[in-house]
């Protein structure tokens, strides 16, 4: 059965889109990770200086790409989203907690003007860095295992209350350690800072590490839980879990030998080839294996209309995005504090705050007598007539 | 009255409604800065690199800084509502899905390039060049209009769906141009665009007419007065006059939902316009009742036929009529208010140049924010209230459109928690920020002779 073309482009972008977000929002999650096993506040202020540094500036654009992915799944494949939202209400929203607490810790943690309350909003910010991707994987799981169905109506526990689910849910907070710490590394790297570098070389390999060891273990249990999706993940997939699984591998050796960029590419492969390799194995299906591309696809304009967003998104957005990365990987975005110059210079400025004069004195009271005449004209004219 | 109680109970239906309107109540105030606090921003930057002016240039830091912080609460309160929609609303997605969420996916893309802007301007004060860094603000002034441009056009679609084809519960085809420019866009997106400008506005230019009354009568002060004032000033009475035309406009669209903003039960010709009241049984209470006015607003003739909600079955009749008709007097008299005051800002400021010393004007510039707050929030009752029963006008009861999903009880208690809370810090930090800042003068530079502005005076800490 072939699949109209529209919604494979749409799936695909939908896909690249969740890879871009377990990348950049992976590395800021990855980052409240770290900065919450950083220790107390004297031994953790070096490396959450480093991270505040290297995640601040990009926070807010990172953030955006879970919206981009949420507007397309319910525009081109409305059914299988109200599925999932309904039968995964439960992990969705314990996501979406962690989601808008990282946002409030982080917005505020700056303009705390004391240590402890900023210790606290810190504490939220890193806090919610497992909670949203433990979550989020447990919903990228609990599709893969075939039990959130368009048929089913209300909560549905057993979905992600089983192994495969969960397992996925660490699997996600492990890579975005991983991915946290092998982008600090980079950022370490070019600050010069040779103590962080060491500090994050070893995180990105105990991280890197784990990540290969669930992602093994996690295997196991799909072969249970999701059969669909591990026989095609051994099957079809296979060639994009090999991809992963070497860059993964060299990217641990490149740690030791600190290849910055070369690090980051490979890195980058691994988690893109494992986003590609999930999106693989579930082909043809959106729900595994209840709902397919076909069934569960917009009407053809309205997939048309989300090929012009992405259009759009190609035009406006990648090229932004860029420049974004750019200017934060050239140290040109700093958080800054405020120029003592400028204030000193409005001080000097407002000694001389005359009392302002009053130009218009006579034209002003022209305007005000003759609106006063025209009135009273009207009201004797109305008089007359009656 | 009783069976539209009946009919709310069922289902997660009051728990969903409460905290969709919480979650969007809390967004809008963010989103309005979002929108339209980066222009009196760019406009006080641009004096401050034009004109050399510190102050200006301070206080486009200054708001740089505040923005970051509302911009953030913003993105993450939109993220909850993005989610909400599925968590909240599964059949109307699923359904609706494929028109309705066009306008959500182009909005998308300006909160994406906004997002980034926003970043770029507000982290490139001291690294980039400054007629640059200007230019990276612009690009928010653009997408924060097209953005809201899109997702207003959204819920003008669920006000006047069109642009789709329904059969056996499915969206079968879809006009995407249609679903954009449905009857109801050309009213609400301008009219909620001026509502964004007159609240960012007003709220910034109240915090400054607080720093006036106690004193703080500087160069500083008085542009920060005066840059959002007048942004929200020349856009209260074109929002006035045009609000006019958007209530004649719902008139024609949703008659039901005119009727309850007027109290207008049966169908008749020279209608009383009701100012405040309440309705029960059949007679309003305590409302000062202008004969023929409604009849005349809408048709421009004490003739004109308006139509009651008795036109409708008992099920298709709008609830919550008292809290419509409330909410729509208290915008309209909050927006006429708002329209008195920039008028007054105005006379003052074409004869004299000056911001009016009275309290007569200050205390009300300074409640000017909430007041355009309220009145925005209260136009949002009226749109959302005013449509019930219906989530897609005349296709989807909101009753139909709930989650089927237990939960909603627990997510509601979080979410007023989360909110409550988070106001507090919003307000607190902002606040916060300016003792900083007042307690922030420098220690008199050579040459200058005279004392630090009397500001200080005021202040109970240590000058340091």
């Amino acid at each position: 059965m072939t699949q109209p073309w529209q919604a494979v482009v749409v799936g695909i972008a939908l896909f690249a889109t969740m890879a871009a977000y377990a990348l950049f929002t992976g590395a800021d999650f990855g980052g409240g990770i770290w900065d919450l096993l950083a220790g107390g506040t004297e031994r953790g202020r070096r490396p959450r200086t480093a991270i505040d540094a290297s995640v601040t500036p990009v926070w807010e654009g990172n953030q955006t790409w879970i919206v981009l992915g949420i507007v397309l799944v319910f525009t081109a494949f409305p059914t299988a989203f109200a599925a999932i939202m309904t039968s995964l209400f439960v992990p969705l929203s314990l996501a979406l907690l962690g989601i808008l607490l990282r946002g409030i810790g982080f917005a505020f943690r700056h303009e705390a003007d004391r240590v402890r309350t900023e210790q606290s909003a810190g504490a939220l910010f890193a806090a919610s860095s497992f909670l949203a991707p433990f979550f989020l994987g447990v919903t990228v799981g609990a599709v893969a295992t075939g039990r959130v169905r368009t048929d089913r109506t209300g909560n549905v526990p057993d979905a992600w209350l089983n192994p495969s689910a969960l397992m996925t849910g660490a699997l996600f907070v492990a890579a975005c350690a991983y991915i946290g710490a092998v982008y600090l590394v980079g950022d370490s790297h070019r600050r010069g800072d040779e103590g962080m570098v060491r500090y994050f070389s070893k995180r990105a390999l105990a991280a890197g590490v784990v990540t290969g060891v669930f992602a093994g273990i996690n295997l196991v249990f799909l072969h249970n839980d999701a059969p669909y999706v591990f026989h095609r993940l051994v099957g079809a997939a296979l060639p994009l879990l090999i991809v992963s699984i070497v860059a993964g591998a060299t990217a641990l050796g490149l740690v030791l030998i600190r290849r910055v960029w070369l690090l980051r590419i490979t890195a980058g492969v691994a988690v893109g080839a494992v986003v590609a390799a999930w999106g693989w194995a579930q082909y043809p299906y959106l729900l595994p294996t209840s709902l397919s591309l076909r069934e569960g696809s917009a009407p053809t304009a309205s997939l048309n209309a989300e090929l012009v967003v992405l259009v759009m998104a190609a035009v406006f957005v990648v090229p932004s995005f860029v420049y974004l990365y750019w200017l934060q990987q050239h140290e040109k975005l700093v958080v800054t504090e405020e120029s003592g110059d400028l204030v000193r210079a409005v001080a000097r400025e407002n000694k001389t705050a005359a009392r302002p004069k009053r130009p218009h004195r006579v034209l002003e009271a022209m305007v005000i007598g003759a609106a006063a005449w025209e009135l009273l004209r009207e009201a004797v004219a109305r008089m007359r007539r009656k | 009255m009783l069976t539209a109680i009946g009919t709310l109970a069922d289902h997660a239906v009051i728990p969903a409604r409460s905290q969709m309107g919480a979650s969007l109540g809390f967004h809008i105030i963010f989103a309005c800065f979002g929108i339209a606090f980066p222009l009196p921003m760019l406009v006080a930057h641009w004096r401050g690199l034009r004109h050399d002016d510190a102050s200006a240039l301070l206080l486009a830091r200054r708001w740089s800084k505040v923005m970051a912080v509302i911009f953030a609460v913003g993105a993450v309160s939109g993220t909850v509502l993005s989610f909400e929609l599925g968590l909240l609303w599964p059949t109307l997605m699923g359904t609706y899905g494929p028109a309705y969420g066009i306008p959500f996916s182009i909005e998308g893309i300006w909160f994406f390039v906004e997002a980034i802007f926003t970043a770029v301007y507000l982290y490139g004060w001291r690294k980039l060049r400054p007629w640059l860094h200007w230019w990276t603000g612009v690009p928010l002034v653009i997408s924060g209009i097209l953005g809201a441009f899109s997702v207003v056009a959204a819920n003008s679609w669920m006000n006047q769906p069109s642009g789709f084809t329904l059969s056996h519960g499915r969206i079968t085809h879809v006009n995407p141009w249609a679903v954009m420019f449905n009857r109801a866009t050309p009213w609400e997106v301008p009219h909620m665009l001026l509502a964004a400008y007159m609240v960012a506005g007003f709220t910034t230019a109240a915090v400054y007419a607080v720093g006036w009354m106690r004193g703080r009568r500087d160069r500083y002060h008085r542009l920060g007065f005066l840059i959002p004032f007048v942004t929200a000033g020349v856009c209260a009475p074109v929002q006035v006059a045009f609000g006019d035309s958007v209530a004649r406009a719902i008139e024609q669209q949703q008659p039901l939902k005119f009727a309850a903003m007027e109290f207008v039960n049966r169908t008749h010709s020279h209608v009383t316009e009701w100012l405040g009241g309440i309705y029960v049984n059949g007679k309003v209470y305590f409302g000062l009742g202008i004969p023929d006015f409604d009849s005349i607003l809408v048709g421009y003739s004490p003739d004109a036929k308006v139509i009651g909600w008795r036109s409708a079955p008992p099920r298709d009749r709008p609830q919550l009529i008292n809290l419509v008709h409330l909410a729509f007097d208290l915008m309209v008299v909050l927006g006429i208010a708002l329209l008195v005051l920039a008028a007054w800002q105005g006379w003052v400021w074409w004869f004299r140049r000056a911001i009016p010393e009275t309290k007569w004007f200050l205390i009300p510039a300074a409640l000017s924010g909430l007041a355009a707050i309220t009145a925005m929030e209260s136009g949002w009752v009226v749109t959302e209230v005013g449509r019930q029963p219906w989530v897609v006008y005349r296709m989807l009861r909101t009753s139909d459109a709930v989650t089927t999903s237990s939960g909603v009880p627990v997510t509601l208690v979080a979410t007023l928690l989360i909110y409550a809370v988070l106001t507090c810090v919003v307000i607190l930090v902002p606040w916060l920020m300016a003792r900083r800042w007042r307690n922030q003068r420098p220690s008199p530079p050579e040459g200058a002779e005279s004392a630090p502005p009397v500001s200080d005076a005021r202040d109970d800490e240590p000058v340091r």
